[in-house]
């Protein structure tokens, strides 16, 4: 009996901690060695090849398509080293700066999984008791991929390809890996499942770390680097929507890895953020080309994926948080604000956030992390149960959102500076007239 | 010997072809063109990005046709590719001094 109970109490404490990524107590760890679950190890390998799928090739042909002929390559590029760079970083240090903890500090990790040294086939119990260390680190690092690939949107066909790379190398270290620590981590501080955390906010899949960190740091960015060439005189618009439809579609699929792989396991709490995810990613889809039905008389394909993309992001977050209704409430609202940011407040400020990296990232993640405070449910997941029962989750969230914004906003700031000092940030404008494909990686997108 | 320059929708292309082989033209040139003239352009939005497309997309047939072809044909094209709605496009006729078939040097009328 004994024994029974201790191994279902590690069950739960496994599964908890796939939702909360939280430090197992000493005592459940005296228990027999961890084992590996086939299972559990079968799906997080399968989810870590599909989040990767969302950035090569699903983002790079989605930000691809959305940019004129002449700079399709560009983008590509970009993401392609960008997968190499931030590869290499997560070996080296990242991974270790993100889920280590010998530095003892709720900002950053620590020093002891630098090289990946020690990460392979046996659990780690701190935050996958069922699955092999490595690939908890190969499933993480796909996350640290995608992120930094985000922000390329808003600066898309102005930026240098030099810059752009020493640009996501620094932010990465300065940025991204304590980000990924101060929530995700066992004793990051703002992990509300850590019982020492100054502030406890919950994200499931990466509201804050991936999307608010990212749109808010494609902000500023786009604002120091300034408007493309022609920005508001000459027409600017998508190549083809066609390869952005495409890319939209695999982020879709490769966003079931992204939310239903954070549950870090094959359990119950993936299938609720399954479905979740597809709920809130095709009600905001609907109400997104619904909104430009009704308001400019054509439902258009951009205005469809944007929808699609927006659900995805602002769900991210509660992916496995809040009950079905929940979902569908956030999709309304996914399409609706990030509706208004890309038209209406864009428009306004006239900052050119050339692919909408803030509007659909930044807005939707801000607006996710909200959200979540707000709709999570211990009725579909209880876990949550304290929390919710002790109130104010909302506001928690709005702290994290806050640590969040100043962490992206200033961290973009500085870093943007020293590259500009470095490298510069733009090529000339005739080498912008000309195109980035050329110019930059000596290749054309189409031989026509 | 006459050229006919005409202009039309490109989807009323399929119709005056077959009009103009009806009255006896054995071949034209056709070219996918842009321009504008009363129609103008439309609009163009992405997302919060609105563009003006001024060049809208047009099929040119260029036919060099005998003398006495030249009102039977406009007449045709006018006919086949009218909808009465604005943007049907323009017929032009200018002369023609020479033509070669280059295959075998005939000049004038019988080379066309």
């Amino acid at each position: 009996m004994k024994s029974r109970s201790a191994k279902t109490l590690r069950t739960i404490l496994a599964a908890a901690a796939g939702v909360s990524l939280f430090s197992l107590p000493a005592w459940a760890e005296e228990a027999a060695p961890l084992t590996v679950d086939s299972g559990n190890n079968a799906w997080l390998m399968t989810s870590t090849a599909l989040v990767l799928f969302m950035t090569l090739p699903g983002l790079a042909l989605f930000y691809g398509g959305l940019v004129r002929s002449k700079n399709v390559l560009s983008v590509l590029a970009q993401c392609l080293g960008i997968a190499g760079l931030v590869t290499l970083l997560w070996w080296g240090v990242g991974y270790s700066l993100a889920f280590g903890s010998s530095f003892g500090s709720g900002l950053v990790g620590g020093t002891e999984f630098m090289t990946l040294k020690g990460v392979a086939g046996v659990p780690n119990p701190t935050y996958s008791a069922t699955i092999p260390h490595a690939t908890f680190s190969m499933f993480q690092l796909m996350f640290a991929i995608i992120t930094p690939a985000l922000i390329v949107g808003a600066v898309a066909e102005r930026m240098k390809f030099s810059a752009v790379m020493l640009f996501v190398g620094l932010w990465m270290l300065i940025v991204y890996f304590p980000m990924a620590h101060m929530v995700w981590g066992s004793n990051g501080f703002m992990n509300g499942w850590s019982a020492d955390s100054t502030i406890k906010a919950i994200d499931f899949a990466g509201g804050t770390v991936v999307h608010m960190a990212s749109g808010w740091s494609a902000l500023v960015l786009c604002l120091m680097i300034g408007p493309r060439v022609g920005f508001g005189k000459e027409k600017l618009a998508p190549h083809s929507m066609v390869l952005c439809m495409v890319g939209t579609g695999m982020l879709w699929v490769g966003w079931y890895g992204f939310n239903a792989g954070s549950a870090l396991a094959a359990d119950g709490l993936a299938s609720l953020a399954f479905m979740n995810t597809t709920l809130a990613a095709a009600t905001a889809a609907f109400v997104w080309g619904m909104l430009e039905k009704m308001l400019r008389g054509h439902a258009s394909i951009l205005g469809f994926c944007s929808g699609v993309v927006g659900g995805l992001v602002v769900i991210t977050p509660a992916a496995a948080f809040v009950s079905t209704s929940g979902a569908v409430i956030i999709g309304v609202f996914a399409a609706v604000v990030p509706y208004f940011a890309v038209t209406w407040l864009k428009a306004k400020l006239k900052y050119d956030d050339a692919l909408d990296a803030f509007g659909v990232h930044g807005v939707g993640g801000t607006l996710g992390a909200l959200l979540t405070g707000i709709l999570a449910s211990k009725e579909a997941n209880p876990a949550l149960t304290d929390m919710v029962d002790r109130g104010g989750l909302w506001l928690e969230q709005v702290k994290a959102m806050g640590v969040t914004i100043v962490v992206a906003v200033v961290g973009t700031l500085l870093i943007g500076l020293l590259v500009k000092a470095i490298v510069g940030l733009r090529p000339t404008s005739e080498v912008e007239r000309q195109g980035l494909d050329i110019s930059e990686h000596g290749e054309e997108g189409y031989m026509l | 010997m006459k050229l006919i320059i005409a202009i039309i929708k490109p989807f009323k292309l399929e119709e005056v072809k077959d009009a103009l082989a009806d009255v006896g033209i054995e071949g034209m040139t056709v070219t996918e063109v842009k321009g504008f003239g009363r129609q103008k352009g439309h609009t163009e939005i992405y997302r919060g990005s609105e563009y003006t497309v001024d060049f809208l997309p047009k099929v040119k047939l260029e036919i060099v046709v005998p003398d006495e072809l030249v009102a039977k044909c406009a007449e045709a094209i006018v006919k086949a590719a009218k909808t009465g709605k604005i943007g049907d496009g323009k017929v032009f006729v200018v002369p023609v001094e020479e033509a070669i078939r280059i295959r075998t040097d005939e000049r004038g009328e019988s080379a066309v």
